[in-house]
């Protein structure tokens, strides 16, 4: 990828995660295989995959809510696996934080929105007075463009997805978050409310020097929000580089299957094309056989595909 | 040449009776499917897209019929009782319903469960019945071994295929597929949906209805567009009329909303559309949309009348004529 004047706030180098299952006859699933990439500041970053591609578990390590099973993750330098005890812990999280899909998981059905907020202010800033607490809240609320006294005091289902979506941002926005990973954030809002939360959370990366790894399925989306795009698949980072570049220059077979895919308004499936899926396996198996012994080729200064497995 | 119209809905009315009063999810919608054709029915969630669906086909408490007909090859099916309808399902009218992939029973194989339901539809599973199965699934691209697996055994494309062959082993004259694709991967959301075009162009399905969210699908695939917006259609017509030359400022502000491969926000910052959707629990008169409409004025309190544009592009807004069209994309 291309030379950055900045140093990159995290680094995830040749990662892997075996997950294994099974007492009697273990068997083991590679999820995520070799992955390496670096966040910097200010900058969105999509990871795009199909289900079960290995985007989810590559967060959830960034998340520190597994291990990785080879390679390391660092964090300004730090391997994060270094980070130990309550407190180095609890530093982590002030920095990195996650969003996820379903934002109705994130709440408590049976607690008031507020709650989120109280709870980063116990366990981050336990000496804060009441006052200064709710300012901060409203203050934060304000940014993600939502009304205090509309949203709070409320309780989950009173709110729609949207909303309850800006309210997570809020509370990262409460930390001094350097890293957020977002998975799959807008794909149950609808088409007229999420263009909002991507507006919103592109404009707050601008202003704090915030990253974002954008987890997405949705390659119209990840076009729209980030500056740099990473095709995952099967645990593998397939293709990388400057969003346009790949975007317009797929080379991976695998890349390409999936831009054929897109529905884009404007430019119609060619009707012609018998388009099955599962051909792309054996489409890949002979780009890798065709280009054996190349590896990770960078096709341009900004731009890198997996040529072959050896 | 116009063809045949096959469903005539008219002036329908559904609502859910609840103790609160009624939730009014479908009211006061019209419009026609005919012969061959594709019609996309998009909106988004709350909107009564689905309830169509479901007045349509399964019918069951709370959600209560008030009015309207819907003229299914010059039957009113909301007239029909159980056991009438149970005649013309599968056989003439099919559903694919949303969540069909959790549908499959998780303990019974495929062949049993398949072979269930049509015993259910007294259907004999015989062996030309197996036959054209078999065969039905190699033209979705499955080996006919799917039938001894269990769902857990198949990706949620997979499963999707599978699906779509059942429901329309019979070849219905129209199938109704609600949001079929929003739970699959892209590359087996293309899959689906030309799937759909297929069946059509080989003639094992007669028409579809397609209900979805994501209106470049249906730009796809569809040959005309209904957008519903709170319970009502707000426009409709071809679509390529729809997507290029919107009138409804709803139907304009949800494309303008839509993002493209091309458009980044560096470039081009799309906007989404301020507010919610109104609560259609005892809703009164009045435009639906009016709360977030930037053209609202006294008038749209009262709700408007369709009127056509040309003879194939309806709209129900006060004040289409002065917003004019905006071409989009």
């Amino acid at each position: 990828m291309a030379e950055h004047k900045k140093d990159p706030i995290m680094s995830v180098e040749q990662v892997t995660k075996i997950f294994s299952s099974g007492v009697f006859f273990r068997s083991y699933t590679t999820a995520v295989q070799d992955v390496s990439f670096k966040m910097y500041p200010g900058t969105v970053l999509s990871l795009i995959g199909e289900s079960g591609s290995g985007k989810t578990t590559m967060g959830r390590m960034i998340l520190k809510l597994l291990r990785p099973t080879a390679g390391k993750i660092y964090f300004h330098g730090r391997d994060i696996a270094t980070i130990r005890g309550k407190a180095e812990r609890r530093e982590y999280y002030r920095r990195v934080q996650g969003i996820f899909q379903d934002p109705f998981s994130s709440f408590n059905p049976l607690f008031r929105v507020d709650r989120v907020f109280d709870q980063i202010y116990d366990v981050f800033f336990p000496e804060l007075p009441a006052a200064e607490r709710q300012a901060r809240t409203r203050e934060a609320l304000l940014k993600v463009h939502l009304h205090p006294e509309r949203t709070l005091a409320h309780f989950p289902h009173q709110l729609s997805g949207g909303q309850l979506q800006r309210l997570l941002i809020a509370r990262a926005l409460l930390l001094d978050v350097e890293i957020l990973v977002a998975d799959e954030l807008i794909s149950m809002l609808d088409a007229s409310t999420r263009m909002g939360i991507l507006n919103l959370l592109v404009d707050i990366c601008r202003s704090t020097g915030m990253s974002v790894l954008f987890i997405t399925h949705d390659l119209a989306l990840g076009y729209y929000i980030s500056d740099y795009t990473m095709i995952m698949h099967r645990g593998r980072l397939v293709e990388q580089g400057a969003t346009h570049e790949v975007y317009h220059n797929p080379v991976h077979p695998y890349t390409r299957m999936l831009f054929r895919s897109v529905p884009d308004i404007g430019r119609r499936w060619d009707p012609k094309e018998r388009f099955i899926p599962e051909q792309v396996s054996r489409e890949i198996e002979e780009f890798y056989s065709a280009n054996r012994g190349r590896g990770l080729v960078q096709v341009s200064p900004n731009h890198a595909v997996l040529m072959s497995l050896d | 040449m116009a063809a045949e119209v096959i469903l005539d809905v008219r002036d329908l009315r559904a609502y859910y009776r609840i103790l609160k009063g009624d939730v009014k999810a479908v009211d006061g919608v019209s419009f026609q499917v005919r012969r061959g054709e594709i019609v996309g029915i998009a909106g988004e969630s709350g909107c009564g897209k689905s309830t169509l669906a479901h007045t349509l086909m399964l019918r069951k408490p709370p959600l209560t019929h008030i009015s309207g007909q819907a003229l299914f090859l010059g039957r009113d099916i909301m007239a029909m009782g159980r056991e009438e309808f149970r005649q013309l399902r599968l056989r003439k009218i099919s559903i694919i319903p949303q969540y069909a992939l959790d549908a499959l029973s998780p303990t019974k194989k495929l062949g049993e469960f398949v072979a269930d339901l049509v015993r259910e539809h007294g259907i004999p599973a015989d062996r030309a019945f197996w036959a054209k199965v078999e065969e039905r699934l190699r033209f979705v691209n499955l080996d006919p071994k799917v039938l001894d697996q269990y769902p857990i055994e198949l990706s949620g494309g997979m499963k999707q295929r599978a699906i779509m062959v059942v429901s329309t082993i019979l070849n219905p004259e129209l199938i109704i597929a609600d949001e079929i694709t929003s739970a699959l991967d892209v590359s087996s959301q293309r899959f689906a949906a030309s799937l759909l075009v297929q069946l059509r162009d080989e003639g094992i399905i007669g028409s579809a209805i397609f209900i979805t969210h994501d209106l470049a699908i249906l730009y796809q695939i569809a040959d005309s567009l209904l957008i519903m917006y709170g319970g009502h259609i707000v426009e409709a017509g071809p679509v390529d009329t729809i997507v290029h030359e919107p009138r409804h400022p709803y139907t304009q502000a949800l494309l303008n909303s839509l993002p493209k491969v091309g458009v980044q926000v560096k470039d081009q910052r799309l906007e989404g559309i301020k507010g919610t959707p109104p609560e259609l629990l005892e809703i009164g008169p009045g435009c639906r949309f009016r709360e977030r409409c930037p053209y609202r004025t006294e008038r749209c309190e009262q709700t408007p009348v369709t009127e056509a544009i040309t003879p194939e592009h309806t709209i129900a807004c006060w004040h289409h004529r002065e917003i004019g069209g905006e071409r989009v994309g």
